[in-house]
C-alpha cells in the first residue's frame, strides 16, 4: 500500500465571480521513502493540493470530492482532533517563508522542544536536549547557543534550517515541502537542497515537494507530476520527464528555460495564458495553447494513461 | 577609439543605518565599493550576484536615481556626476529603467495609454494626437494590441504589465536600458516571452542593456559579457562563454555549480560554499569571499585582491590568479 494515495481530489473556492476549480480531479500516490515533485506555474493548484492533504484549505475553499488515504486511512473522514494528531506527527510541512511556521516570540529551542513534548511527552530538560540535537542534525552551527535565539536573530538560511528541524522533530513519515528554497539565494538554496536530500535518505521519509522550479526537481525528486490548471498532465520518473517529456505542456515548459547549451538563442515560449479556472470548459485545458491540438481535444476530457511503463500522460494526440 | 556608452570608475555607495534619534550606533553599509566597468554601444552587460551584493544599487547609481558616495559615471562621454541639473535632465531621456515588479512600477490610477505617454508629455515630445499615435506604436512594438491603452494595470497579467513597463521605458527612444530583475516575478513560460522580447528590441533599436539578475542562467542567456558581484565589488568580469565555461573566481565557480539545472544528465559535482553571505555591515578583511572560499590561503585573509587579467577581456579578483594566471 502506498504511504499516501490521493484519489480524484477536487478543491473549489466559491467566490462572488463564480466557483474556482483550483484542484480538479487529481490522483497520485507516494510510496514510503519516495520524493515526488508536484510542478507547475502560479495558480495551477499545487499549493492548494498540499493544503487539501493537510485539511488546511482556507475558506471559501472546500474539498468537494475525492479521498486522501494515509496508510489506507481517509484523512477527509477524520474529525478535527484526529486531524490534529496527524499534522506534525505523521505529516509535517515546511514553507517558503519560515516565519509561516516559526513563532516570533519564542526561542527556536523552545518551539522545537514544545513540538517534541507534544508528540513524545517527557520532561523539559529532555525535550530541550532533543531540540539542540535536532538543530545539530540540520547542521545549524553552535546549536546549543542558537537554540536560545529568537527567529529574527537568525539569517534566512538558518531560519529555514530551524523550520526543518521543527518539522522533523516528531519524526513524520511524510514531509510536504512547499517551495522550500524559493526565497533563498542560490548558494543557500544549494545547501538546503543538500540537507533535504541527506535527511530524506537517512530517515527514509517520503517527501512531497511543491515547486515551480524544474531545476530543483531535477536535483531532488525521484518522480514528478506536472500540473496544469488543476489537473495532472504528465507523471513519470524524473529522468523520463527531462529526457523524454511527452505532454506538449511539459515539452513547452522545458524549452522555455535558458539552457547551458543554448545560451543566447531565442527561447521557445508557450503562447497565451492559463485558462480561467471559473469556467468548467470541456476537453483538455491546455488545448487553447497547444501546438498539437485537434478538434477533439476541445471536446473530450483527456485521461491520464500509462503510455509507457511508469510514464503517465493525459494527451491522446502525442505519439509515444 | 570609440568611447563606450557607459564608463563607471571607482563607484562607491555608502548608506548609513541607525542614527542619533534612537541613540543607536550609526552604522555604515558599504553597498557598492569600488566598482569599475564599461558598456559598449549595443552591448548587453549582465550583472549577477546574490541579495545584498550591490547589483541593484549599481544600476540605480548609473542612472543617478541615487547619488554615489564616490567615483565617476560617464554616459556618452560626459560625467553624469558633474552635469548641471538641466543637462542631467536632458541626458536622462536616453537612459531608462525597467523594474522587477511591474505592478509596483505602474501607477494603478492611470490607464496604460497615459502611463506610456507620460514620459513623452514630460519631455514635450509630441502633442496629444502625436502621443496617442506613439502609444499605439509602442504597444505594438511590445506585442500588445493598441486597445490595451484603455486598460488599467490591475486588469493585466504579470507578463502584460512587464510589457507596459518596457513600452514606457522605450517611449523616449533611449540608448541605455537598465533592466533590474525584469523577469524575476514571472512564471517561466511568461519569462521566456519577455526575454525574447528584450532580445528582439535590442536588435531592432540597437539598445544597450545593463541586465541585472540574481538568476545566473538568465544572465548568461541574455548577456554578451557578465560581471559577478559579491558584497559590493566585482569579483569577475568577462565574455559570457569564457565566464560560463572557464570561470576563474571561486565565487563564480560556486555560483555556477549551485544553480539547479533542469537536466538530470548534467548533474555535476557540486562545490557548496561554506556558511552564508556576510553582512555588508561586517565585511570580512582581505578577500571578502575568503570565509566561504574552498581554496582560501593565508594571503586571502589579509590582502584584498584586485581585478587582474586572466584571459582576453576576462578579469578576476583572486590571489590564485596573481601573476598572470
Amino acid at each position: 500500500m502506498a504511504l499516501l494515495a490521493v484519489e480524484g481530489l477536487r478543491t473549489q473556492f466559491a467566490t462572488s465571480g463564480g466557483t474556482v476549480r483550483a484542484v480538479d480531479g487529481l490522483s497520485f500516490a507516494i510510496e514510503r521513502g519516495e520524493v515526488l515533485g508536484l510542478v507547475g506555474e502560479s495558480g495551477c493548484g499545487k499549493s492548494v493540493t498540499s493544503l487539501s492533504i493537510m485539511r488546511l484549505v482556507p475558506p471559501p475553499g472546500r474539498v468537494t470530492a475525492g479521498r486522501i488515504l494515509l496508510d489506507g486511512d481517509d484523512l477527509l473522514d477524520k474529525d478535527a482532533e484526529a486531524m490534529r494528531r496527524v499534522r506534525g506527527a505523521r505529516i509535517a510541512m515546511v514553507f517558503q517563508e519560515p516565519m509561516t511556521s516559526l513563532n516570533p516570540v519564542f526561542t527556536i529551542g523552545d518551539q522545537i522542544a514544545a513540538a517534541v513534548r507534544a508528540h513524545e511527552g517527557g520532561g523539559r530538560r529532555a525535550a530541550w536536549a532533543r531540540a539542540v540535537e535536532m538543530l545539530d542534525h540540520v547542521q545549524v552551527p553552535s546549536p546549543r547557543e542558537r537554540a536560545r535565539d529568537y527567529p529574527h536573530q537568525l539569517s534566512g538560511g538558518l531560519r529555514q534550517r530551524a523550520m526543518i528541524a521543527l518539522a522533523l522533530a516528531p519524526g513524520p513519515q511524510l514531509l510536504i515541502a512547499d517551495e522550500p528554497t524559493t526565497a533563498l539565494d542560490v548558494t543557500i538554496q544549494a545547501q538546503i537542497l543538500d540537507l533535504l536530500r541527506r535527511l530524506q535518505a537517512e530517515r527514509g521519509m517520503a517527501v512531497l515537494l511543491i515547486t515551480h522550479d524544474l531545476g530543483v526537481v531535477a536535483e531532488l525528486c525521484h518522480r514528478v507530476a506536472i500540473i496544469y490548471a488543476g489537473r495532472i498532465v504528465e507523471m513519470a520518473p524524473v529522468t523520463k520527464i527531462f529526457e523524454e517529456p511527452l505532454h506538449p505542456y511539459t515539452r513547452g515548459l522545458l524549452r522555455c528555460l535558458p539552457h547551458p547549451s543554448r545560451f543566447g538563442q531565442p527561447l521557445s515560449s508557450i503562447e497565451g495564458a492559463p485558462p480561467d479556472l471559473r469556467q468548467s470548459g470541456a476537453g483538455c485545458r491546455f488545448a487553447p495553447r497547444c501546438p498539437l491540438a485537434l478538434e477533439s481535444c476541445r471536446r473530450d476530457e483527456p485521461v491520464l494513461a500509462e503510455r509507457r511503463p511508469g510514464h503517465f500522460v493525459a494527451c491522446p494526440v502525442v505519439s509515444v | 577609439m570609440i568611447t563606450p556608452l557607459v564608463e563607471v570608475r571607482g563607484l562607491e555607495k555608502r548608506f548609513t543605518a541607525g542614527g542619533a534619534w534612537l541613540r543607536g550606533r550609526r552604522r555604515v553599509i558599504q553597498a557598492v565599493d569600488g566598482v569599475s566597468f564599461a558598456i559598449e554601444r549595443g552591448e548587453v552587460l549582465g550583472l549577477v550576484g546574490e541579495s545584498g551584493c550591490g547589483k541593484s544599487t549599481t544600476g540605480r547609481l548609473i542612472l543617478r536615481l541615487i547619488e554615489p558616495s564616490a567615483g565617476s559615471i560617464r554616459f556618452e562621454g560626459h560625467d553624469l556626476t558633474a552635469l548641471s541639473p538641466p543637462r542631467l535632465w536632458a541626458t536622462r531621456q536616453r537612459m531608462q529603467i525597467v523594474f522587477q515588479d511591474p505592478f509596483a512600477a505602474l501607477n494603478p490610477r492611470m490607464r496604460v495609454g497615459r502611463i506610456i505617454a507620460e514620459p513623452l508629455a514630460i519631455y514635450e515630445r509630441a502633442d496629444a494626437a502625436g502621443r496617442r499615435r506613439q502609444v499605439s506604436e509602442l504597444l505594438e512594438v511590445v506585442g500588445l494590441d493598441p486597445a490595451f491603452a484603455e486598460r488599467y494595470p490591475h486588469e493585466l497579467s504579470g507578463g502584460q504589465r512587464q510589457r507596459i513597463g518596457i513600452a514606457a521605458a522605450l517611449a523616449l527612444r533611449p540608448s541605455l536600458i537598465v533592466a533590474d530583475e525584469p523577469v524575476s516575478a514571472l512564471d517561466v513560460s511568461v519569462q521566456a516571452q519577455v526575454l525574447n522580447l528584450l532580445m528582439d528590441l535590442r536588435r531592432r533599436f540597437g539598445l544597450t542593456y545593463l541586465f541585472i539578475s540574481h538568476d545566473l542562467h538568465v544572465v548568461l542567456h541574455m548577456s554578451d559579457r557578465v560581471a559577478v558581484m559579491y558584497l559590493g565589488e566585482i569579483v569577475e568580469i568577462g565574455p559570457r562563454d569564457a565566464l560560463h565555461r572557464a570561470p576563474r573566481h571561486p565565487y563564480t565557480q560556486v555560483l555556477l555549480s549551485a544553480v539547479p539545472v533542469a537536466d538530470p544528465t548534467l548533474r555535476r559535482e557540486r562545490i557548496v560554499p561554506k556558511g552564508e553571505v556576510a553582512s555588508p555591515l561586517a565585511v570580512p578583511a582581505g578577500c571578502r569571499f575568503h570565509p566561504r572560499c574552498p581554496f582560501v590561503f593565508d594571503r586571502c585573509r589579509v590582502e584584498r585582491p584586485l581585478l587582474r587579467k586572466v584571459g582576453a577581456g576576462h578579469e578576476a579578483a583572486c590571489h590564485l590568479h596573481d601573476g598572470g594566471g
